[in-house]
């Protein structure tokens, strides 16, 4: 998902993680309508996502703020932190266990979020922004971490990105959203050479 | 399960808590009845400490009414030993269940209603308001005048109707607070706790990992209402007197929390050292206030509320993170899978004061803590 700043993208996703309740039309996940459904049981479904403003839980350790996510799909705590120590290795953050959430980096706690967010083993993930203010290398690096979570184990991603670099790595499909409405879809190089994206977007740098 | 309690545990921290013990389990045979009362209050606060941290310290809802509870289950085992002659050990069980009920109620309009953050804590002080006043006009447990239990003397003990001496009362109320300790210190482990953890933290975050953030926040109050009862039950039964001017008095409330408060909200031994340091405060200004005959009403709340001011503006998150990072009671970092299984009472990063600084306060009490953080 691009698009301008105000065009709908984190209503979007707050329609679709039960935040906000639609005003009219459905919206469906694994064949069950979740327009009505509460923020919990939409998560239970299966539909994990992040805060564009990030949101650990700052007091708590990052093992206990991935164990939180661990827990949904454990049958007892033990698994759950099993489940977050696997997801630390994943993201990096396993060195970073018992520091609280807090005491983290920006970078960190955007991976913290993601780390929360996987642990739940959800099979849609909605990343808000996850690559924005990161180092070049550190985007590389959630790149890459996504691309195997994709590979690996069949998780969807849907991102709202501003950074064009990962958006043309990642997407197999852009949706370009402008006040609320969808004025171009297809892949990343379709998208970029669509005229009405480059004017209401993207202007005129060549991304291609 | 109790040695889950401790796996993990350092063993300083281990050798310490073991200390402690035997000295509370062995202070009846050193102390005189006097030191003794004091003790019993210590062990009372404690308990009523832990039952109101898992509220707010775990849960992260601020109760100011919690001698609603207390002044339920002393009335209620009271009412039922007096006119039916019904025993503690049996009638603890309607004093829960009426704790239970208020609470219920109590939650169900504040989580219906979306009532969060300081209105909660109205809430909670309309409640107990609302039973002080009520309990006035009850002429059935005595009304304004008071309430009296029909007291033995001391030789003719009656465990199974809570009738003895000091010594009775205090390994009764020390069993109480270790129990309630090892109750919190397991809870603090379970899914429930990490649940009431998330929620105290940022509750749209808590939802967006489908956590029902109103069912827990209705356990912990259940839970912290059906143990403040046990309380009332134990104070109704030491005391002999009940009067709803002083049990259900905002007052009782703010006894209730201060020992958390200042201990450290949040840590499972804070609500104990906060009790250490307050009853026998408080006695000590009793007599000393006393001596110099400055004895006037209202001394003791004016000391207290000076030495809280002190403690929220110098140790703001409470004595014992900063009196654990002294002790060091920290265990070393392992990579075992259950890593999570140290003692998270002992704040690992409070380290040279760091904390301090960023920590935010415990009594920031507008509604949606997370949406003005970072």
């Amino acid at each position: 998902m691009i698009g301008p700043n105000g065009a709908g993208k984190t209503t979007l996703f707050n329609l679709i993680a039960g935040v906000f309740a639609t005003d009219a039309g459905t919206i469906t996940f694994a064949d069950e309508r979740i327009d009505r459904a509460s923020p919990e049981h939409i998560c239970q479904l299966g539909v994990a996502r992040t805060f564009q403003i990030v949101r650990p839980f700052p007091e708590l350790t990052v093992i206990e703020n991935a164990a939180i996510g661990g827990m949904l799909r454990a049958p007892d705590m033990d698994e759950a932190y099993a489940r977050a120590g696997e997801i630390l290795r994943r993201l990096d953050l396993w060195d970073k266990r018992a520091r609280k959430a807090h005491e983290l980096t920006l970078p960190d706690r955007k991976r913290l979020e993601v780390a929360r967010a996987l642990a739940t083993r959800p099979n849609l993930l909605l990343l808000d922004e996850v690559m924005a203010g990161l180092r070049p290398t550190e985007t590389d690096r959630i790149l890459e971490i996504l691309r195997t979570l994709n590979r690996e184990e069949h998780i969807t991603i849907v991102m709202i990105e501003h950074v064009m670099r990962a958006v043309m790595a990642l997407a197999t499909r852009v949706h370009v959203l402008h006040h609320g409405a969808t004025i171009a879809e297809g892949t990343p190089a379709e998208v970029t050479r669509d005229p009405r994206v480059i004017e209401s977007y993207l202007g005129a740098e060549d991304f291609a | 399960m109790i040695a889950g309690v401790f796996a993990g545990v350092s063993t300083r921290a281990r050798i310490l808590v073991a200390a402690l013990a035997v000295v509370l389990l062995a202070a009846p045979l050193v102390l005189d009845r006097y030191l003794l009362s004091v003790l019993i209050l210590v062990c009372l606060a404690a308990y009523t400490g832990q039952a109101w941290n898992v509220l707010l310290g775990f849960a992260g809802l601020l109760s100011l009414g919690h001698a609603l509870y207390l002044g339920l289950g002393a009335y209620i085992s009271a009412a039922l030993y007096v006119h039916y002659g019904i025993g503690p050990w049996l009638s603890v069980f309607p004093a829960i269940a009426a704790c239970i009920l208020v609470a219920t109620l109590l939650g169900w309009l504040a989580f219906r209603f979306r009532i969060e953050g300081v209105y909660f804590a109205l809430l909670t002080i309309a409640f107990a308001e609302v039973a002080r006043v009520g309990f006035d006009h009850i002429a059935f447990t005595g009304g304004a005048g008071g309430f009296f239990l029909p007291v033995r003397s001391e030789d003719q003990g009656q465990w199974w109707n809570l009738r003895g001496g000091p010594t009775f009362f205090y390994y009764l109320a020390l069993l109480l607070a270790g129990n309630a300790l090892l109750l919190c210190a397991l809870l603090r482990r379970s899914r429930i706790g990490h649940r009431w953890l998330a929620v105290r933290e940022d509750p749209e975050a808590a939802r967006a990992l489908g956590i029902d953030v109103n069912r827990a926040r209705m356990s912990a109050l259940l839970l912290s209402a059906a143990m403040t009862g046990i309380a009332g039950v134990f104070q109704a039964f030491y005391a002999n007197n009940l009067f709803p001017s002083q049990i259900f008095d905002i007052s009782r409330s703010i006894d209730i929390i201060l020992a958390p408060i200042i201990g450290g909200v949040g840590t499972l031994f804070g609500p104990i050292l906060g009790a250490f340091v307050l009853a026998p405060l408080g006695e000590v200004l009793i007599s000393a206030t006393g001596a110099v005959g400055l004895n006037a009403p209202g001394t003791k709340a004016l000391f207290f509320g000076l030495f809280l001011m002190a403690i929220i503006a110098g140790v703001p998150s409470g004595l014992w993170p900063r009196l654990a990072g002294v002790l060091r009671l920290r265990s070393a970092p392992d990579d075992h899978a259950l890593s999570h299984r140290r003692d998270e009472a002992l704040p690992r990063s409070c380290r040279g004061g760091r904390c301090f600084a960023e920590r935010r306060s415990w009594f920031d009490l507008r509604g949606d803590r997370s949406k003005r953080r970072r």
